[in-house]
Protein backbone atom coordinates (compact mmCIF):
# COMPACT_ATOMS: atom_id res chain seq x y z
CA UNK A 1 0.00 0.00 0.00
CA UNK A 2 1.43 2.95 -1.10
CA UNK A 3 1.64 6.44 1.26
CA UNK A 4 -0.92 8.65 1.40
CA UNK A 5 -0.52 12.21 -0.65
CA UNK A 6 -0.91 14.79 2.42
CA UNK A 7 -2.48 18.16 1.68
CA UNK A 8 -1.28 19.72 -0.94
CA UNK A 9 0.13 18.46 -4.44
CA UNK A 10 3.50 21.19 -5.02
CA UNK A 11 5.63 19.02 -6.98
CA UNK A 12 6.86 15.71 -8.27
CA UNK A 13 10.25 16.30 -6.99
CA UNK A 14 9.33 14.92 -3.18
CA UNK A 15 6.84 12.42 -4.17
CA UNK A 16 7.63 8.80 -3.82
CA UNK A 17 7.64 6.75 -6.81
CA UNK A 18 4.74 4.59 -4.93
CA UNK A 19 2.82 8.23 -4.05
CA UNK A 20 3.28 9.09 -8.03
CA UNK A 21 2.30 5.51 -9.12
CA UNK A 22 -0.96 5.84 -6.70
CA UNK A 23 -2.20 8.91 -8.80
CA UNK A 24 -1.49 7.05 -12.30
CA UNK A 25 -3.45 4.05 -10.76
CA UNK A 26 -6.27 6.45 -9.70
CA UNK A 27 -6.70 8.39 -12.83
CA UNK A 28 -6.70 5.51 -15.25
CA UNK A 29 -10.28 3.94 -14.01
CA UNK A 30 -11.31 7.84 -13.56
CA UNK A 31 -10.80 8.22 -17.94
CA UNK A 32 -14.08 6.19 -17.96
CA UNK A 33 -16.76 8.81 -16.24
CA UNK A 34 -15.45 10.62 -18.84
CA UNK A 35 -16.76 8.77 -21.68
CA UNK A 36 -20.37 8.47 -19.94
CA UNK A 37 -22.93 10.11 -21.12
CA UNK A 38 -24.06 11.65 -17.89
CA UNK A 39 -20.13 12.46 -16.94
CA UNK A 40 -20.30 13.03 -13.62
CA UNK A 41 -19.77 11.36 -9.96
CA UNK A 42 -20.99 12.62 -6.87
CA UNK A 43 -16.93 12.21 -4.86
CA UNK A 44 -16.50 15.66 -4.35
CA UNK A 45 -20.20 16.88 -3.56
CA UNK A 46 -20.52 20.11 -1.11
CA UNK A 47 -16.72 20.64 -1.91
CA UNK A 48 -15.89 23.90 -2.86
CA UNK A 49 -12.93 24.18 -5.30
CA UNK A 50 -11.48 28.11 -6.65
CA UNK A 51 -8.82 28.27 -9.53
CA UNK A 52 -6.69 30.87 -8.53
CA UNK A 53 -5.31 31.49 -11.84
CA UNK A 54 -2.63 34.58 -11.27
CA UNK A 55 -1.02 33.78 -14.82
CA UNK A 56 -2.83 33.22 -18.66
CA UNK A 57 -4.07 29.36 -19.36
CA UNK A 58 -6.41 27.97 -21.32
CA UNK A 59 -5.86 24.34 -21.05
CA UNK A 60 -4.94 23.85 -18.18
CA UNK A 61 -7.74 25.74 -16.26
CA UNK A 62 -10.20 24.14 -18.50
CA UNK A 63 -8.65 20.33 -17.62
CA UNK A 64 -9.27 21.11 -13.88
CA UNK A 65 -12.45 22.93 -14.36
CA UNK A 66 -13.86 19.85 -15.89
CA UNK A 67 -12.07 17.36 -13.60
CA UNK A 68 -13.51 19.29 -10.85
CA UNK A 69 -17.10 19.64 -12.31
CA UNK A 70 -17.11 15.49 -13.56
CA UNK A 71 -16.57 15.10 -9.52
CA UNK A 72 -19.22 17.25 -8.61
CA UNK A 73 -17.49 20.06 -6.76
CA UNK A 74 -18.54 23.60 -6.79
CA UNK A 75 -15.79 25.88 -9.04
CA UNK A 76 -14.72 29.27 -8.58
CA UNK A 77 -12.43 30.72 -10.95
CA UNK A 78 -10.33 33.70 -10.23
CA UNK A 79 -8.34 35.44 -12.93
CA UNK A 80 -6.02 38.64 -11.68
CA UNK A 81 -7.16 40.41 -14.27
CA UNK A 82 -10.81 41.04 -12.74
CA UNK A 83 -9.97 40.39 -9.17
CA UNK A 84 -8.84 42.39 -6.15
CA UNK A 85 -4.89 41.49 -7.05
CA UNK A 86 -4.97 43.79 -9.45
CA UNK A 87 -6.03 46.69 -6.23
CA UNK A 88 -2.61 45.42 -4.53
CA UNK A 89 -3.92 42.76 -2.15
CA UNK A 90 -1.53 40.15 -1.64
CA UNK A 91 -1.71 36.87 -2.32
CA UNK A 92 -2.22 35.35 1.28
CA UNK A 93 -4.85 37.99 1.72
CA UNK A 94 -6.73 36.76 -1.23
CA UNK A 95 -7.05 33.35 -0.37
CA UNK A 96 -7.28 34.30 3.30
CA UNK A 97 -10.61 35.92 2.04
CA UNK A 98 -11.35 33.18 -0.14
CA UNK A 99 -10.93 30.98 3.09
CA UNK A 100 -12.95 32.98 4.94
CA UNK A 101 -15.76 31.99 2.56
CA UNK A 102 -14.96 28.33 3.50
CA UNK A 103 -13.67 27.02 0.63
CA UNK A 104 -12.30 23.74 0.67
CA UNK A 105 -9.28 23.18 -2.04
CA UNK A 106 -7.40 26.18 -4.12
CA UNK A 107 -5.61 25.25 -7.88
CA UNK A 108 -2.95 27.69 -7.92
CA UNK A 109 -1.01 29.24 -11.14
CA UNK A 110 1.27 32.16 -10.73
CA UNK A 111 4.64 33.46 -12.02
CA UNK A 112 6.51 33.04 -9.22
CA UNK A 113 8.75 29.64 -8.21
CA UNK A 114 7.77 28.23 -4.81
CA UNK A 115 4.09 30.52 -4.61
CA UNK A 116 2.23 27.20 -4.37
CA UNK A 117 4.51 26.40 -1.72
CA UNK A 118 4.01 29.76 0.11
CA UNK A 119 0.48 29.37 -0.02
CA UNK A 120 0.24 26.13 0.81
CA UNK A 121 2.37 26.47 4.43
CA UNK A 122 -0.27 29.66 5.10
CA UNK A 123 -4.01 28.11 4.39
CA UNK A 124 -5.45 25.01 5.59
CA UNK A 125 -7.25 24.06 2.38
CA UNK A 126 -5.36 21.51 -0.05
CA UNK A 127 -3.15 23.50 -2.44
CA UNK A 128 -2.85 22.09 -5.81
CA UNK A 129 0.30 23.49 -8.27
CA UNK A 130 -1.03 24.47 -11.87
CA UNK A 131 2.27 26.06 -12.13
CA UNK A 132 4.35 27.84 -10.50
CA UNK A 133 7.33 30.38 -12.44
CA UNK A 134 9.74 27.87 -13.62
CA UNK A 135 9.47 25.90 -11.07
CA UNK A 136 7.45 22.60 -11.83
CA UNK A 137 3.48 21.53 -12.84
CA UNK A 138 3.47 18.45 -11.61
CA UNK A 139 -0.30 17.64 -12.99
CA UNK A 140 1.24 18.24 -16.15
CA UNK A 141 3.94 16.38 -15.21
CA UNK A 142 1.74 13.44 -14.25
CA UNK A 143 -0.68 13.36 -17.26
CA UNK A 144 2.67 13.05 -19.14
CA UNK A 145 3.70 10.06 -17.69
CA UNK A 146 0.28 8.11 -17.70
CA UNK A 147 0.02 9.01 -21.39
CA UNK A 148 3.64 7.01 -21.67
CA UNK A 149 2.66 4.35 -19.05
CA UNK A 150 -0.47 3.89 -21.09
CA UNK A 151 1.78 3.23 -24.38
CA UNK A 152 5.28 1.32 -23.06
CA UNK A 153 3.02 -0.46 -20.18
CA UNK A 154 5.88 0.63 -17.79
CA UNK A 155 8.43 3.44 -17.48
CA UNK A 156 11.47 1.47 -16.45
CA UNK A 157 14.25 1.46 -18.64
CA UNK A 158 12.23 3.90 -21.37
CA UNK A 159 14.13 7.20 -22.99
CA UNK A 160 12.38 9.80 -22.71
CA UNK A 161 14.05 13.31 -24.18
CA UNK A 162 12.99 16.22 -23.42
CA UNK A 163 13.71 19.07 -26.34
CA UNK A 164 13.52 23.01 -26.20
CA UNK A 165 13.03 25.36 -23.66
CA UNK A 166 13.93 23.21 -20.73
CA UNK A 167 15.50 26.22 -18.67
CA UNK A 168 12.45 28.06 -18.56
CA UNK A 169 10.05 25.36 -18.15
CA UNK A 170 8.37 24.03 -15.45
CA UNK A 171 6.80 21.20 -17.61
CA UNK A 172 10.58 20.01 -18.12
CA UNK A 173 11.26 19.95 -14.19
CA UNK A 174 8.23 18.30 -13.23
CA UNK A 175 8.55 15.62 -16.15
CA UNK A 176 12.35 15.06 -15.36
CA UNK A 177 11.57 14.43 -11.56
CA UNK A 178 8.39 12.28 -12.36
CA UNK A 179 10.16 10.14 -15.18
CA UNK A 180 13.01 9.21 -13.22
CA UNK A 181 11.21 8.71 -10.12
CA UNK A 182 9.45 5.72 -12.21
CA UNK A 183 12.65 4.13 -13.78
CA UNK A 184 12.76 5.85 -17.10
CA UNK A 185 16.23 7.18 -18.28
CA UNK A 186 15.88 11.01 -19.36
CA UNK A 187 17.69 13.20 -21.76
CA UNK A 188 17.27 16.86 -23.01
CA UNK A 189 18.17 18.39 -26.17
CA UNK A 190 17.87 22.18 -26.81
CA UNK A 191 20.38 24.92 -27.86
CA UNK A 192 22.77 25.71 -24.59
CA UNK A 193 21.25 29.20 -24.21
CA UNK A 194 17.85 27.22 -23.23
CA UNK A 195 19.35 24.78 -20.83
CA UNK A 196 19.77 25.05 -17.53
CA UNK A 197 24.30 25.18 -16.80
CA UNK A 198 23.54 22.94 -13.94
CA UNK A 199 21.21 20.64 -15.87
CA UNK A 200 23.92 17.48 -15.47
CA UNK A 201 22.76 17.56 -11.30
CA UNK A 202 19.31 16.39 -12.60
CA UNK A 203 21.16 13.12 -13.43
CA UNK A 204 20.34 13.51 -17.34
CA UNK A 205 22.12 13.44 -20.71
CA UNK A 206 22.18 16.32 -22.73
CA UNK A 207 22.10 16.40 -26.75
CA UNK A 208 23.25 19.27 -28.80
CA UNK A 209 21.40 18.21 -31.80
CA UNK A 210 17.91 16.62 -32.01
CA UNK A 211 19.14 13.75 -34.31
CA UNK A 212 20.91 12.06 -32.05
CA UNK A 213 18.08 13.04 -29.22
CA UNK A 214 15.66 11.21 -32.36
CA UNK A 215 18.19 8.26 -32.85
CA UNK A 216 18.62 7.41 -29.07
CA UNK A 217 14.51 7.80 -27.47
CA UNK A 218 11.67 5.94 -27.12
CA UNK A 219 10.03 9.16 -26.77
CA UNK A 220 10.08 12.85 -27.42
CA UNK A 221 8.45 15.69 -25.26
CA UNK A 222 8.56 18.20 -27.48
CA UNK A 223 8.02 22.01 -25.42
CA UNK A 224 6.84 24.85 -26.46
CA UNK A 225 9.02 27.77 -27.75
CA UNK A 226 8.22 30.79 -25.76
CA UNK A 227 7.80 33.70 -28.80
CA UNK A 228 9.53 36.11 -26.81
CA UNK A 229 13.01 34.13 -26.37
CA UNK A 230 13.56 35.29 -29.26
CA UNK A 231 13.30 38.85 -28.63
CA UNK A 232 15.57 38.15 -25.03
CA UNK A 233 18.18 37.12 -27.48
CA UNK A 234 18.57 33.55 -27.04
CA UNK A 235 18.01 32.07 -29.93
CA UNK A 236 18.83 34.07 -33.12
CA UNK A 237 15.45 33.54 -34.90
CA UNK A 238 12.39 31.19 -35.34
CA UNK A 239 13.37 29.68 -38.28
CA UNK A 240 16.69 29.03 -37.34
CA UNK A 241 15.58 27.12 -34.40
CA UNK A 242 13.59 25.29 -36.63
CA UNK A 243 16.33 24.31 -39.09
CA UNK A 244 18.24 22.77 -36.00
CA UNK A 245 15.92 21.84 -33.02
CA UNK A 246 12.56 21.53 -35.37
CA UNK A 247 10.87 17.86 -34.97
CA UNK A 248 10.36 17.63 -38.67
CA UNK A 249 9.08 14.37 -40.52
CA UNK A 250 12.54 13.88 -42.31
CA UNK A 251 14.44 13.36 -39.24
CA UNK A 252 12.00 10.97 -37.80
CA UNK A 253 12.29 8.77 -40.75
CA UNK A 254 15.39 8.41 -40.35
CA UNK A 255 15.09 6.94 -36.80
CA UNK A 256 15.40 3.39 -36.08
CA UNK A 257 12.25 2.91 -34.28
CA UNK A 258 9.20 4.42 -34.08
CA UNK A 259 9.02 7.23 -31.17
CA UNK A 260 5.96 8.61 -29.45
CA UNK A 261 5.46 12.34 -29.99
CA UNK A 262 4.00 14.39 -26.77
CA UNK A 263 4.05 18.24 -26.55
CA UNK A 264 2.40 19.88 -23.03
CA UNK A 265 0.76 22.78 -25.85
CA UNK A 266 -0.25 25.11 -26.85
CA UNK A 267 2.21 24.08 -30.26
CA UNK A 268 4.09 26.45 -33.02
CA UNK A 269 3.48 24.14 -35.34
CA UNK A 270 6.63 25.02 -37.93
CA UNK A 271 8.86 26.03 -35.08
CA UNK A 272 9.44 23.60 -32.70
CA UNK A 273 7.41 20.87 -33.94
CA UNK A 274 5.92 20.40 -37.50
CA UNK A 275 2.58 20.14 -38.45
CA UNK A 276 3.36 16.71 -40.44
CA UNK A 277 3.90 15.55 -36.66
CA UNK A 278 2.18 16.72 -34.61
CA UNK A 279 -0.44 15.22 -36.44
CA UNK A 280 1.26 12.62 -37.38
CA UNK A 281 0.37 8.62 -36.18
CA UNK A 282 2.64 8.66 -33.72
CA UNK A 283 1.56 11.29 -32.05
CA UNK A 284 0.09 11.17 -28.44
CA UNK A 285 -0.83 15.09 -28.01
CA UNK A 286 -4.54 14.64 -27.76
CA UNK A 287 -4.32 11.51 -25.72
CA UNK A 288 -2.59 13.98 -23.05
CA UNK A 289 -4.99 16.03 -23.30
CA UNK A 290 -7.89 13.90 -22.37
CA UNK A 291 -5.36 11.69 -19.65
CA UNK A 292 -5.14 15.21 -17.94
CA UNK A 293 -8.54 15.32 -17.13
CA UNK A 294 -8.11 11.92 -15.49
CA UNK A 295 -5.08 12.84 -13.94
CA UNK A 296 -6.65 15.89 -11.99
CA UNK A 297 -9.60 14.38 -11.14
CA UNK A 298 -7.32 11.75 -9.16
CA UNK A 299 -5.29 14.39 -7.56
CA UNK A 300 -8.38 16.18 -6.19
CA UNK A 301 -10.04 12.86 -5.17
CA UNK A 302 -6.69 11.50 -3.20
CA UNK A 303 -6.21 15.10 -1.69
CA UNK A 304 -9.90 15.96 -1.02
CA UNK A 305 -10.37 15.66 2.83
CA UNK A 306 -6.74 15.00 3.37
CA UNK A 307 -6.09 18.03 5.19
CA UNK A 308 -6.77 17.63 8.84
CA UNK A 309 -3.91 17.13 10.47
CA UNK A 310 -1.15 18.68 8.10
CA UNK A 311 -2.87 21.49 8.09
CA UNK A 312 -2.64 22.19 11.62
CA UNK A 313 0.68 21.38 11.21
CA UNK A 314 1.23 23.95 8.78
CA UNK A 315 -0.89 26.52 11.21
CA UNK A 316 0.95 25.25 14.27
CA UNK A 317 4.24 26.06 12.19
CA UNK A 318 3.12 29.47 11.11
CA UNK A 319 2.55 30.80 14.22
CA UNK B 1 -7.62 -20.10 22.71
CA UNK B 2 -8.98 -18.99 19.30
CA UNK B 3 -10.63 -21.42 16.90
CA UNK B 4 -10.62 -21.96 13.26
CA UNK B 5 -13.22 -19.83 11.14
CA UNK B 6 -16.42 -22.26 10.02
CA UNK B 7 -15.91 -22.65 6.81
CA UNK B 8 -19.98 -21.89 5.34
CA UNK B 9 -19.28 -22.98 1.22
CA UNK B 10 -16.17 -24.81 0.26
CA UNK B 11 -15.33 -24.99 -3.56
CA UNK B 12 -17.93 -27.89 -4.50
CA UNK B 13 -20.83 -26.25 -2.50
CA UNK B 14 -19.92 -22.56 -4.17
CA UNK B 15 -19.79 -24.26 -7.51
CA UNK B 16 -23.70 -25.64 -6.89
CA UNK B 17 -24.89 -22.40 -4.91
CA UNK B 18 -23.37 -20.31 -8.28
CA UNK B 19 -25.55 -23.14 -10.57
CA UNK B 20 -28.64 -22.26 -8.96
CA UNK B 21 -28.56 -18.49 -8.64
CA UNK B 22 -27.74 -18.71 -12.46
CA UNK B 23 -30.97 -20.35 -12.63
CA UNK B 24 -33.25 -18.41 -10.51
CA UNK B 25 -31.48 -15.12 -12.12
CA UNK B 26 -32.55 -16.22 -15.42
CA UNK B 27 -35.95 -17.31 -14.26
CA UNK B 28 -36.64 -14.16 -12.52
CA UNK B 29 -35.55 -12.51 -15.61
CA UNK B 30 -37.80 -13.80 -17.77
CA UNK B 31 -34.95 -15.74 -19.74
CA UNK B 32 -31.76 -14.15 -20.94
CA UNK B 33 -33.49 -11.72 -23.67
CA UNK B 34 -32.81 -8.23 -22.02
CA UNK B 35 -30.67 -9.62 -19.30
CA UNK B 36 -27.32 -7.72 -18.40
CA UNK B 37 -24.77 -8.83 -15.62
CA UNK B 38 -23.13 -6.04 -13.22
CA UNK B 39 -20.51 -7.41 -10.82
CA UNK B 40 -19.37 -4.86 -7.75
CA UNK B 41 -15.92 -4.74 -7.62
CA UNK B 42 -14.29 -6.59 -6.50
CA UNK B 43 -15.45 -10.06 -6.34
CA UNK B 44 -18.78 -9.63 -7.30
CA UNK B 45 -17.02 -9.71 -10.96
CA UNK B 46 -15.43 -13.00 -10.75
CA UNK B 47 -18.98 -14.04 -9.68
CA UNK B 48 -20.99 -12.79 -12.32
CA UNK B 49 -18.64 -14.07 -14.70
CA UNK B 50 -19.05 -17.76 -13.15
CA UNK B 51 -23.02 -16.66 -13.44
CA UNK B 52 -22.37 -16.00 -17.25
CA UNK B 53 -20.52 -19.31 -17.18
CA UNK B 54 -23.86 -21.35 -16.16
CA UNK B 55 -25.68 -19.39 -17.98
CA UNK B 56 -23.97 -20.05 -21.21
CA UNK B 57 -24.07 -23.69 -20.59
CA UNK B 58 -27.54 -24.31 -20.36
CA UNK B 59 -29.42 -21.58 -22.58
CA UNK B 60 -26.56 -21.22 -25.27
CA UNK B 61 -26.58 -17.48 -25.14
CA UNK B 62 -22.86 -15.06 -23.95
CA UNK B 63 -25.31 -12.43 -21.53
CA UNK B 64 -23.45 -9.09 -21.52
CA UNK B 65 -21.87 -8.41 -18.48
CA UNK B 66 -20.05 -5.55 -17.10
CA UNK B 67 -17.87 -3.97 -13.60
CA UNK B 68 -19.34 -1.37 -11.26
CA UNK B 69 -16.52 0.01 -8.80
CA UNK B 70 -18.97 2.11 -6.57
CA UNK B 71 -16.26 3.17 -4.56
CA UNK B 72 -16.98 7.34 -5.77
CA UNK B 73 -20.59 6.64 -5.21
CA UNK B 74 -19.53 5.94 -1.20
CA UNK B 75 -21.73 7.94 1.42
CA UNK B 76 -18.63 7.57 3.85
CA UNK B 77 -15.75 8.94 1.90
CA UNK B 78 -15.55 12.15 4.18
CA UNK B 79 -15.05 9.99 7.28
CA UNK B 80 -13.16 6.41 5.72
CA UNK B 81 -9.63 8.25 6.31
CA UNK B 82 -7.13 7.27 3.52
CA UNK B 83 -8.60 7.49 -0.06
CA UNK B 84 -9.70 3.82 -1.01
CA UNK B 85 -8.38 2.65 -3.78
CA UNK B 86 -10.60 3.03 -7.34
CA UNK B 87 -11.31 0.10 -9.56
CA UNK B 88 -12.65 -0.08 -12.96
CA UNK B 89 -15.85 0.42 -14.16
CA UNK B 90 -17.21 -1.33 -17.70
CA UNK B 91 -20.59 -0.87 -18.37
CA UNK B 92 -19.96 -2.68 -22.14
CA UNK B 93 -23.58 -1.69 -23.59
CA UNK B 94 -26.70 0.44 -23.19
CA UNK B 95 -28.92 -0.37 -20.38
CA UNK B 96 -31.63 1.26 -21.07
CA UNK B 97 -35.08 -0.80 -21.02
CA UNK B 98 -32.68 -3.94 -19.56
CA UNK B 99 -33.05 -6.09 -17.21
CA UNK B 100 -30.16 -5.41 -14.87
CA UNK B 101 -28.83 -8.08 -12.49
CA UNK B 102 -26.13 -7.17 -9.91
CA UNK B 103 -24.14 -9.37 -8.66
CA UNK B 104 -22.27 -9.24 -5.55
CA UNK B 105 -20.26 -11.45 -2.53
CA UNK B 106 -21.93 -10.56 0.50
CA UNK B 107 -25.44 -8.20 1.13
CA UNK B 108 -24.29 -6.47 4.84
CA UNK B 109 -25.69 -2.81 5.14
CA UNK B 110 -27.10 -2.36 1.85
CA UNK B 111 -24.71 0.61 1.48
CA UNK B 112 -22.79 -0.79 -1.20
CA UNK B 113 -25.89 -1.35 -3.37
CA UNK B 114 -27.54 2.04 -2.70
CA UNK B 115 -24.50 3.35 -4.35
CA UNK B 116 -24.59 0.82 -7.34
CA UNK B 117 -27.73 1.93 -7.91
CA UNK B 118 -27.16 5.46 -8.17
CA UNK B 119 -24.13 4.88 -10.12
CA UNK B 120 -25.92 2.62 -12.54
CA UNK B 121 -28.92 5.21 -12.89
CA UNK B 122 -25.80 7.63 -14.38
CA UNK B 123 -25.66 5.04 -17.14
CA UNK B 124 -29.46 4.66 -18.48
CA UNK B 125 -32.73 3.89 -16.92
CA UNK B 126 -33.08 -0.11 -17.11
CA UNK B 127 -36.72 -1.79 -17.26
CA UNK B 128 -35.81 -3.32 -13.91
CA UNK B 129 -32.84 -3.92 -11.51
CA UNK B 130 -32.71 -7.49 -9.78
CA UNK B 131 -29.98 -8.23 -6.86
CA UNK B 132 -28.11 -11.38 -6.53
CA UNK B 133 -25.79 -12.25 -3.76
CA UNK B 134 -23.71 -15.11 -2.85
CA UNK B 135 -24.35 -14.24 0.87
CA UNK B 136 -26.66 -12.24 2.47
CA UNK B 137 -25.57 -12.02 6.53
CA UNK B 138 -28.41 -9.63 7.56
CA UNK B 139 -27.45 -6.44 9.03
CA UNK B 140 -29.68 -4.09 6.73
CA UNK B 141 -29.06 -0.11 7.74
CA UNK B 142 -31.47 0.42 4.55
CA UNK B 143 -34.55 -0.92 2.81
CA UNK B 144 -32.87 -3.01 0.43
CA UNK B 145 -33.77 -6.75 -0.38
CA UNK B 146 -31.70 -9.75 -2.63
CA UNK B 147 -34.03 -11.31 -5.13
CA UNK B 148 -31.72 -13.60 -5.31
CA UNK B 149 -29.49 -15.40 -2.35
CA UNK B 150 -26.74 -18.21 -2.40
CA UNK B 151 -26.75 -18.35 1.00
CA UNK B 152 -28.34 -17.31 4.30
CA UNK B 153 -25.98 -16.72 7.36
CA UNK B 154 -26.04 -15.90 10.74
CA UNK B 155 -23.78 -13.90 11.97
CA UNK B 156 -23.56 -13.13 15.33
CA UNK B 157 -22.27 -9.75 16.62
CA UNK B 158 -18.47 -8.84 16.04
CA UNK B 159 -18.37 -11.62 13.24
CA UNK B 160 -17.93 -11.46 9.32
CA UNK B 161 -18.28 -13.24 5.86
CA UNK B 162 -15.18 -13.95 4.50
CA UNK B 163 -15.34 -14.45 0.24
CA UNK B 164 -12.49 -15.90 -1.51
CA UNK B 165 -12.46 -16.59 -5.20
CA UNK B 166 -10.09 -18.49 -6.87
CA UNK B 167 -8.79 -15.30 -9.27
CA UNK B 168 -8.44 -13.11 -6.22
CA UNK B 169 -7.72 -14.85 -3.13
CA UNK B 170 -6.23 -18.59 -4.70
CA UNK B 171 -9.31 -20.43 -3.60
CA UNK B 172 -13.23 -20.54 -3.88
CA UNK B 173 -14.38 -20.05 -0.38
CA UNK B 174 -17.13 -18.72 2.15
CA UNK B 175 -16.29 -18.66 5.70
CA UNK B 176 -17.41 -17.65 8.98
CA UNK B 177 -15.09 -15.68 10.92
CA UNK B 178 -16.01 -14.93 14.56
CA UNK B 179 -14.86 -11.92 16.95
CA UNK B 180 -11.60 -12.92 18.40
CA UNK B 181 -10.78 -15.71 15.67
CA UNK B 182 -7.76 -15.72 13.82
CA UNK B 183 -7.92 -15.50 10.47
Amino acid sequence: MSAPLGKDLLGLEHLSAGQITLILDTAEPLREISERAIKKVPTLRGATVVNLFFEASTRTRISFEFAEKRLSADTVNVATAASSVTKGETLVDTAKNLEAMRIDMVVIRHGSSGAARFLAERIESNVINAGDGTHEHPTQGLLDLLTLRQRFGTLEGKRVCIVGDVLHSRVARSNIWGLTKLGAEVAVCGPRSLLPSAIADFGVQVFDRVEQAIEWADALNVLRLQLERMTAGYIPSLREYNRVFGVTRERLDRAPRDLLIMHPGPMNRGVEIDSEVADGPHSVILDQVTNGVAVRMAVLYLLAGNAPALAEAAKGGNR
Amino acid sequence: MSTAPTIVLNARALERTVARMADEIVEQADGTESLVLVGIQRRGVQLAERVAKVIAAREQVTVPRGALDITLYRDDLQTVGPRPIVGKTDIPCAIDGKTVCIVDDVLYTGRTIRAALDELADFGRPARIMLAVLVDRGGRELPIHADVVGRTVDVPRGGRVDVGVVEIDGCDEVTLVLAGEAT
